[in-house]
């Protein structure tokens, strides 16, 4: 739970910049399609690990629309950098992304099957929070590009409807 | 490419008969973006409601406490209303998305 809370904020922090005001460091272009990409795959990532250890019907039906909804997005996402000639650019948001992402496959993975279940739920609960957060107040604010605007909202319509559904399949395992 | 009928299911279950098939209708929901237009629609016994789903997602028109209609990515699907009342639904992956069925006897 700490370390959860703890790597949460340490994103929080490299989302808004190192000195914490709110648009100090705006994203650029390259790197807002990177971060965007990034968060899509490791929710994939993590909805493999659910399918594979999961016997819970709701929770590996919710893993499932991850994978093909995730991978559906940065499709058009892949379609969009290459049709604009942009080339995704890695950064210190990414990275944290990916470094907490790690943290928690490996937490997740000493959970048995019950414990796995609502650990993995909560923490989609979360996570979709946390991104539906930064692309509503930062990621779609600096996107400068109309396009890359455009499906980044679509996204936060799209990810703003996976915690709906994972807050749902979070009260059907209480 | 023309849109296929990818479901045809009976709303709600019940031995209501379908009334005046003549001047049945088809009416037409397109999804684009996760948003079903129009949201609302008005509609009597034995018309068909068609889903359009534009979307490169899969969606699903999911009554509450009733029937569902699978609407694959760039597919659209249809539901033969047979039953009077008001109906709410959503999709069962983006319950988000929201619309709501008024059937007229
Ligand atoms: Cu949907």
């Amino acid at each position: 739970m700490t370390i959860r809370l703890t790597t949460a904020a340490t994103v929080i922090a490299l989302l808004f910049g190192a000195n914490g005001a709110i648009g100090a460091d705006k994203p650029t272009d390259p790197q807002i399609a990177h971060i965007a990409y990034t968060a899509g795959v490791l929710d994939i990532e993590a909805a493999k690990q659910a399918i594979a250890m999961s016997k819970n019907k709701a929770v590996v039906e919710f893993a499932e629309t991850m994978v093909r909804d995730h991978d559906a997005v940065n499709k058009q996402a892949l379609d969009l950098v290459k049709k604009l000639n942009v080339t995704p650019e890695d950064n210190d948001t990414s990275k944290a992304l990916s470094q907490a992402a790690e943290t928690k496959r490996q937490e997740l993975a000493k959970l048995s099957a019950a414990e796995f279940d609502k650990a993995y739920v909560e923490h989609e609960v979360a996570y979709h929070k946390q991104v539906n957060g930064a692309l509503e107040t930062l990621l779609i604010p600096a996107a400068q590009n109309g396009e890359l605007k455009g499906l980044l909202e679509t996204g936060l319509k799209l990810f703003q409807g996976h915690q709906q559904h994972a807050e749902h399949v979070a009260t059907e395992l209480k | 490419m023309l849109p296929t009928r990818a479901a045809i299911l009976a709303l709600m279950l019940g031995a209501a008969a379908v009334a005046a098939p003549s001047q049945a209708e088809t009416i037409e929901v397109t999804i684009d973006r996760l948003v079903y237009a129009p949201a609302e629609i008005e509609a009597k016994v034995g018309d068909e409601i068609e889903w359009v789903n534009k979307d490169a997602l899969v969606h699903t028109a999911t009554l509450k406490g009733g029937a569902e209609v699978l609407l694959p990515a760039k597919k659209s699907g249809s539901l033969l209303l047979q039953e009077p009342g008001s109906f709410d639904y959503i999709c069962r992956y983006h319950p988000n998305m929201k619309g709501r069925i008024t059937v007229r006897p």
